[in-house]
């Protein structure tokens, strides 16, 4: 079972690389949110993968049975559910007051801080 | 504490206080400011006798002392004759510096650098440990960059001070290398006990690292061929900074290196041929460029360049009488070359003009000054009965021998001091005597302030002369004998006696006075030879300094091209090479995995996601690519809720779905071309890049699973989740509880881009570009 998540966590970083390295920054911005779940995935996998079970204690318990999932790379994937929302929200405003503002969506483009065929630095002293 | 700690921080806090001094008593507040010098010079007086005696003072207090630094000072016969050199002219130089200035709108800024310097300068020459040798050693180089470039207006100033820092600063990081050397070689750091080592550094195996690192030092600050060329410029600086920095005191710094290393490194035959062999080539030099100019300053800084080829040349002759001779001539320089430089300053500030041949006849008008000059110029002449007289006699004394090597150095000795002569009365009697020349300013008698520090100068190179036998006994004995490392007594005074010395010096007056009559000729000789040259150091300077930037533009360029693409290009790469490279260099490969068997409903959620993930990358338009980011997204969510994480399920569904919403709003507003921008060959070479990352990425993550897993937290949280925190929820039961400090730093982590979004939406549009695309019309391009 955990071979499966793996290979399949291993598709999600190959997707999301690919479009990373795209010029367009709309596809930038879906690479950068597909990373997440994969770093995600990657993070639950670690922690081993059971089915079905979750980890949560019985009614009249006071321990848990044995065989539930593991719960702590479920904690910390919930935190980086949420960071990796809020990262993708801020980067979709850049994306697009960026677009407003340059009116254009190829990073080629973009070029504002460094412009092409920049002056030389002086040489006098 | 000892008077002496407060001594080398006093000229510090004067400078702390000129510029409110001088606000409040214009440039009388140089006669306030010139007590510190004078207080100081008073307290080294003190240790004279004791000096004198052949003793040592040492003292200090711990500054690290976890890393056994200690801020300590040493005084023997060789600092404590710099020391009061440098408070002696130090307090005349201030006065002076108060009359030059005066009106100057920055002259109290001026005060407190020449200040500062001065208390740099104490302090190098005082200190005993050598981080506190190097830390005042660059300080000088600093109070002198700001000194040199004071007229920060002129572009000639700041190339001048740009240089002097550049030249002076490397020196001063190779000869913090060449102590540390030292110290790795000794297991000292201070200088006093460094003295004591005996053979150990001359034995050692990295003596010629040390040494090489040291002459680094000592060169380029002390100015020898070919690194001289910064003193002549450094003239850019106001003559009070001349007079000083660059002829008493700073440059003297470099010999100064070599006379306290000269016991413990010198003696051998790297020593005794590399010193004397610069040493002599920058005296020659030195001499011939300073016949060829005809700025007064100028003329005396290549004498200068020359006086410290001189010193350096007998620190490193190897004779008892070559050190005595460089000693004398290092006190004998500072004085007459002081007065000197302050002569310039008077005649360019009263006559208007520093060009010698545009001067003449000015001895009526200023007759103090001329006295001054005259004896200076006699002293640095080498004519008895001066301090300069002495001191020729006793290098001559020192290097004439009957061996070829010998015998070169004291011809080298007989030009370059007959060349001096020449330089010194040039600069001494041209100005003054003669018809009289019309000058850009009706020429008077300089202020009190003025001519009092060359004709003191002048007059105590005459009176070290007369008074010969207190002159050795307190100050050049003592001080040959710390150079020498062993006691030595200087005897030499004024009563010529017969002999070979006395004849080599009337063959040096006899060759000087006959250069000076041909002086003209020599001029144009030596212009014509220097334009035949045609390059020279101060050239290669401005060349190194343009390829350094334009090396760094065109470095700046390649690597930081602005491409974005590049970028992440480059940060994949590195990352695909690191994990590879880690993986090989532990050998730590997963072994090849059983093929999984998951039930039917498995397979079809891992199948959706990835249909998610690849109709993303070929979705022909936007609208496709949003539902199929939505659609690896639900996938994901299901995995959760296949493998037990209900929490988790519900906050990706949820998550997801206000993605897509989010995206598709935005989207509207855009008007975007659907094609990719790749060619063929960079998605082939991004989809290479990306599947080897992947590959890593998966490969360490199947490694990771095979190994054994460590239940302990797991164990721990599922143990105490219940009967610690009272909750049910595990997954909850950490992240509000056990973990409740993370979840509250992810929640400012939220607020925080929330915050940033706001920022990003409420700053209108900075311009309306009309080409701009609007949002109408979008539906169409989705």
């Amino acid at each position: 079972m955990e071979v499966a998540i793996v290979i399949l966590t291993g598709v999600f970083f190959l997707v999301s690389i690919y479009l990373i390295l795209s010029r367009h920054i709309i596809r930038v911005l879906l690479g950068v949110a597909m990373l997440g779940n994969g770093v995600n995935l990657t993070i639950f996998t670690g922690g081993r993968i059971t089915r079905e079970i979750p980890p949560i204690i019985g009614n009249n318990a006071s321990v848990p049975l044995e065989g539930i999932a593991n719960p702590l790379p479920q904690a910390l994937v919930l935190t980086a559910i949420v960071i990796a929302f809020s990262f993708f929200a801020f980067l979709l405003v850049l994306v697009f007051r960026t677009y407003q503002e340059l009116g254009t969506d190829d990073t080629a483009e973009m070029r504002d801080a460094e412009p092409k065929g920049e002056a030389s630095p002086p040489l006098g002293y | 504490m000892q008077l002496t700690f407060y001594a080398l921080f006093a000229p510090f806090i004067a400078a702390l206080f000129a510029p409110m001094l001088v606000r409040m008593f214009n440039h009388n507040a140089g006669w306030i400011l010139a007590v510190v010098p004078a207080l100081l010079f008073f307290h080294y007086t003190g240790f004279l006798p004791e000096i004198a005696g052949g003793g040592r003072v040492t003292g200090g207090v711990e500054w690290i002392p976890s890393f056994n630094v200690n801020f300590s000072w040493f005084i023997d016969g060789l600092s404590l004759t710099f020391a009061l050199l440098i408070t002696g002219i130090g307090t005349l130089i201030i006065l002076y510096a108060a009359g030059y200035m005066k009106g100057h709108p920055q002259q109290g800024r001026f005060l407190s650098f020449m200040l500062m310097f001065m208390g740099a300068m104490q302090g190098l020459v005082l200190s005993d440990s050598f981080l506190m040798f190097f830390v005042f050693w660059e300080l000088t180089s600093i109070t002198s960059f700001l000194l040199i470039g004071f007229n920060h207006d002129k572009e000639r100033s700041r190339r001048a001070a740009m240089q002097a820092l550049v030249v002076t600063g490397l020196g001063g990081l190779s000869l913090l290398a060449g102590l540390i050397v030292i110290w790795n070689i000794t297991g000292v750091s201070e200088i006093s006990l460094l003295l004591g080592t005996g053979d150990t550094l001359r034995e050692s195996p990295y003596y010629l690292a040390a040494f090489l690192l040291i002459l680094g030092g000592a060169f380029t600050k002390s100015a020898q061929f070919p690194l001289h060329f910064w003193l002549p410029n450094a003239m850019e600086a106001p003559t009070p900074v001349s007079a000083y920095l660059h002829s008493a005191t700073m440059v003297k710094a470099g010999v100064f290196l070599l006379m306290r290393m000269n016991p413990v490194m010198g003696d051998t035959v790297l020593w005794e041929t590399v010193l004397p062999l610069f040493g002599g080539v920058t005296l020659l030099v030195g001499t011939w460029l300073a016949v060829r100019q005809t700025d007064l300053k100028l003329m005396l800084a290549y004498t200068t360049v020359a006086s410290l080829g001189l010193l350096v040349m007998l620190t490193g002759f190897g004779t008892d009488k070559a050190i005595e001779g460089a000693v004398l001539y290092l006190i004998a320089h500072s004085l007459f070359k002081g007065c000197l430089f302050m002569v310039a300053g008077n005649v360019d500030h009263e006559a208007g003009t520093r060009d010698v041949t545009k001067l003449g006849g000015l001895m009526a008008a200023m007759p103090i000054t001329f006295g001054a000059a005259l004896l200076a110029a006699l002293s640095m002449g080498g004519l008895p009965p001066f301090v300069g007289f002495l001191a020729k006699e006793e290098i001559y004394y020192g290097i004439a021998a009957a061996d070829g090597w010998s015998m070169f150095i004291t011809a080298v000795a007989i030009v370059g001091n007959a060349l001096m002569l020449v330089i010194g009365f040039a600069v001494a009697l041209k100005p003054f005597l003669g018809a009289k020349v019309e000058t850009p300013k009706a020429a008077h008698e300089a202020p009190l302030l003025m001519f009092a520090g060359p004709l003191v100068l002048a007059v105590l190179g005459l009176v070290g002369g007369l008074l010969s036998g207190a002159f050795h006994k307190f100050f050049s004995s003592p001080m040959a004998s710390a150079v020498a490392g062993t006691p030595l007594k200087i005897e030499i005074s004024v009563v010529p006696h017969l002999g070979l010395a006395l004849t080599l010096s009337l063959v040096t007056v006899a060759l000087g006075v006959a250069m000076y009559w041909a002086m003209a000729w020599l001029r144009g000789r030596m212009a014509n030879l220097l334009e035949a040259i045609g390059w020279g150091p101060d050239i290669g300077f401005d060349q190194f300094m343009q390829s350094l930037v334009k090396g760094a533009a065109a470095l700046t360029r390649k690597i930081q091209t602005g491409s974005m693409e590049t970028y992440v290009t480059i940060v994949f790469v590195a990352l695909l090479v690191s994990l590879f490279g880690g993986l090989y260099k532990a050998d730590e490969w997963p072994q090849i995995p059983e093929f999984p068997r998951l039930f039917v409903y498995e397979w079809a959620v891992i199948l959706i996601c990835v249909i998610g993930l690849f109709s993303v990358i070929i979705a022909k338009n936007r609208l496709t690519a949003i539902v199929s980011l939505g659609i690896q997204g639900f996938g994901v969510a299901l995995l959760f809720m296949l493998m037990g994480a209900p929490d988790l399920a519900f906050t990706q569904f949820m998550v997801e779905t206000l993605s897509v919403v989010i995206l598709a709003l935005v989207m509207t507003r855009l008007r975007l071309l659907p094609q990719d921008h790749r060619s063929n060959y960079q998605i082939v070479q991004d989809g290479l890049i990306s599947l080897g990352v992947a590959t890593a990425l998966t490969l360490i993550l199947l490694g990771v699973v095979q190994t054994e897993f460590d239940p302990t937290l797991t164990e721990f949280f599922n143990a105490y989740s219940y009967t610690i925190a009272h909750g049910k929820n595990i997954v909850n039961v950490i992240l509000v509880d056990f973990r409740g400090v993370d979840t509250f730093g992810e929640i400012a982590v939220v607020m925080v881009s929330g915050l940033a979004i706001l920022a990003l939406i409420r700053i209108m549009p900075r311009k309306t570009n009309p080409d701009l695309p609007r949002s109408e019309n979008t539906e169409e391009i989705i």
